[in-house]
């Protein structure tokens, strides 16, 4: 089993997450939506397995290069 | 010291303290206008904000509850109690926030305090777009084709008929491009509808659509209007507003280039007469899209805009300080001449490349002085860029007697403005500014997205 680490790129909030614990993505697809600066910065999979952690709630806080999830394949 | 004063059909009024509901570049610029015209200024702030240079420039100070623009800025129950609190007997609604708010200017009434801007019943008929197109157009005004608000994929499909493909899914009640939707063939519509609906329920709090014809590579030209609360208005001419990212303005300039001037003053015209009639007030830009010799309506702005500075430096009105003593019930400034070439690049802070926002303190921030160079600000050396607001560093607006004296002299300015801390789109702003087709005057609303698309990696200034 292999363990991707998904990061935020930037520091802002958590708007949105749009996927669960236990759903599998593919490569690309958008797990969550941050918000910062009045941007919407989507947070992509860095490949493709399934969902087995969400390390961050909406509106909480993040920072550049936190591991907001966790993808297993 | 007092203010502009005047009696109006009304009431009489006098503008003595502003309260400014707003931060950043536009808080600062309004706190000169006040210092100028002898009015006292009063400004807001939270604690990343805490050490705005607009802080100690204005006469009071107050310090918000909040963090999140939702918490502080946009808060109007707060920003009442702090008009109240200062004895403000007006606010001055900036650019943003609670500008565009026809709630908010209401309430600013009912306690009694006047609302820097237009008429609410202003701010809620332009801020409905489709109501917006249909009465400019009603008096002449030449639009795209649209369609009333869509209710269902059935009307839909019915309107997108009439249009014609490509179109667009636009919120009625948005703006900055969110949510729009450009639809290619009938096959797509119903699921670029159902899409449009859902982000503009969510960002805007209403999920009301309209189609309009799509034109794919049009220029952005508005008109800027200057109106009384006597049934005149009176243009200043227009700005040229094509160089764009996600929808949103990069750089804009006056005159227009290469566009047949004496059309655009006939437009501008026609839009001030109809603003005449229509009895708007306070200033106000019109937004249209110009392609291939047409050109359509798009939608009213009630508010001083973000490139304000770029048409102050062709007229050398200070629009600021005519949003106040018009809001006073005052007389428009005599008519005024276009004179030179005026362009003004925003400073944003974020990657030139990704365009990723990008936050953190400004361990350097030195802004230009130059000749012919002026910068609008609300950050300072030492200041924190934070994710709460938006990416605005700084405008650098250069003016010349030419447009490419104009274009020379922000190449410099950028040059010249060291800031460390943050990642800035200074090299996205220096690529256009040196891009062949942009010297040319041959721009459209795309051209930023294919510069980013073919060029090589942009350095990082």
């Amino acid at each position: 089993m292999a363990r991707h680490d998904v990061e935020s790129e930037v520091t802002g909030n958590v708007w949105k997450v749009l996927k669960s614990v236990g759903d599998s993505v593919a490569e690309g697809d958008v797990i969550m939506i941050l918000e910062s600066m009045k941007m919407e910065i989507p947070v992509e999979s860095p490949g493709t397995g399934t969902l087995s952690q969400v390390l961050v709630e909406p509106e909480e806080q993040v920072e550049e290069d936190q591991v907001v999830a966790v993808i297993e394949s | 010291m007092t203010g502009p004063e005047c009696q109006s059909a009304s009431q009489p009024r006098t503008i003595g303290k502003v309260l400014i509901a707003n931060r950043g570049a536009i808080a600062r610029r309004i706190v000169r206008a006040c210092n100028e015209l002898g009015i006292t200024s009063v400004v807001v702030y939270t604690s990343v904000d805490a050490k705005a240079p607009y802080i100690s420039e204005a006469s009071e100070a107050y310090a918000l509850n909040g963090l999140r623009p939702a918490d502080s800025y946009l808060d109007q129950d707060q920003l009442l109690g702090i008009a109240r609190t200062s004895n403000a007997d007006s606010v001055h609604p900036g650019y943003g926030f609670l500008s565009e708010s026809a709630d908010f200017a209401q309430r600013v009434r009912d306690a009694g305090l006047t609302f820097i801007g237009p008429d609410p019943v202003w701010l809620e008929r332009m801020g409905d777009k489709v109501n917006a197109r249909r009465m400019m157009a009603e008096r002449g005004m030449p639009i795209f084709a649209g369609s009333d608000l869509i209710s269902d994929a059935a009307a839909a499909r019915e309107a997108a008929k009439a249009i014609g493909f490509p179109l667009v899914v636009k919120p009625s009640g948005g703006g900055g491009g969110m949510g729009m939707q450009v639809v290619e063939q009938m096959d797509a519509l119903e699921s670029a509808l159902t899409q449009a609906q859902a982000v503009a329920a969510a960002a805007f709090g209403n999920g009301a659509v309209y189609l309009e014809r799509w034109i794919p590579r049009p220029r952005h030209i508005e008109f800027q209007i200057l109106a009384d609360e006597h049934g005149n208005a009176m243009h200043l001419y227009e700005r040229e507003c094509s160089v764009q990212r996600r929808h949103q303005k990069l750089i804009e300039e006056s005159p227009a280039p290469g566009i047949d001037a004496s059309a655009l003053r006939e437009q501008a015209e026609r839009g001030a007469e109809i603003c005449a009639q229509l009895g708007y007030n306070n200033v106000g830009t019109l937004e249209t899209l110009y392609s291939d010799g047409s050109s359509g309506f798009l939608e009213m702005n009630t508010r001083i805009q973000v490139e304000h500075g770029v048409t102050e430096e062709v007229t050398g009105v200070d629009l600021v300080q005519q949003q106040i003593l018009l809001a006073a019930g005052g007389a428009l400034p005599e008519p005024v001449e276009l004179s030179g070439h005026a362009i003004e690049v925003r400073l944003y802070a974020e990657d030139s490349q990704t365009l990723m926002p990008s936050t953190g303190v400004l361990r350097t921030f030195q802004p230009p002085r130059l000749f012919g160079v002026r910068v609008e600000t609300g950050y300072q050396q030492g200041q924190e860029v934070s994710p709460f607001y938006d990416a605005l560093l700084a405008k650098i607006i250069a003016k010349g007697s030419t447009r490419e004296q104009a274009i020379g002299r922000a190449i410099v300015a950028l040059q010249a403005f060291t800031i460390q801390g943050v990642q800035t789109n200074a090299g996205l702003l220096l690529r256009v500014l040196r891009d062949s087709a942009f010297l040319r005057g041959d721009i459209d609303t795309g051209m930023v997205a294919r510069i980013l698309r073919t060029g090589r990696r942009i350095p990082a200034l």
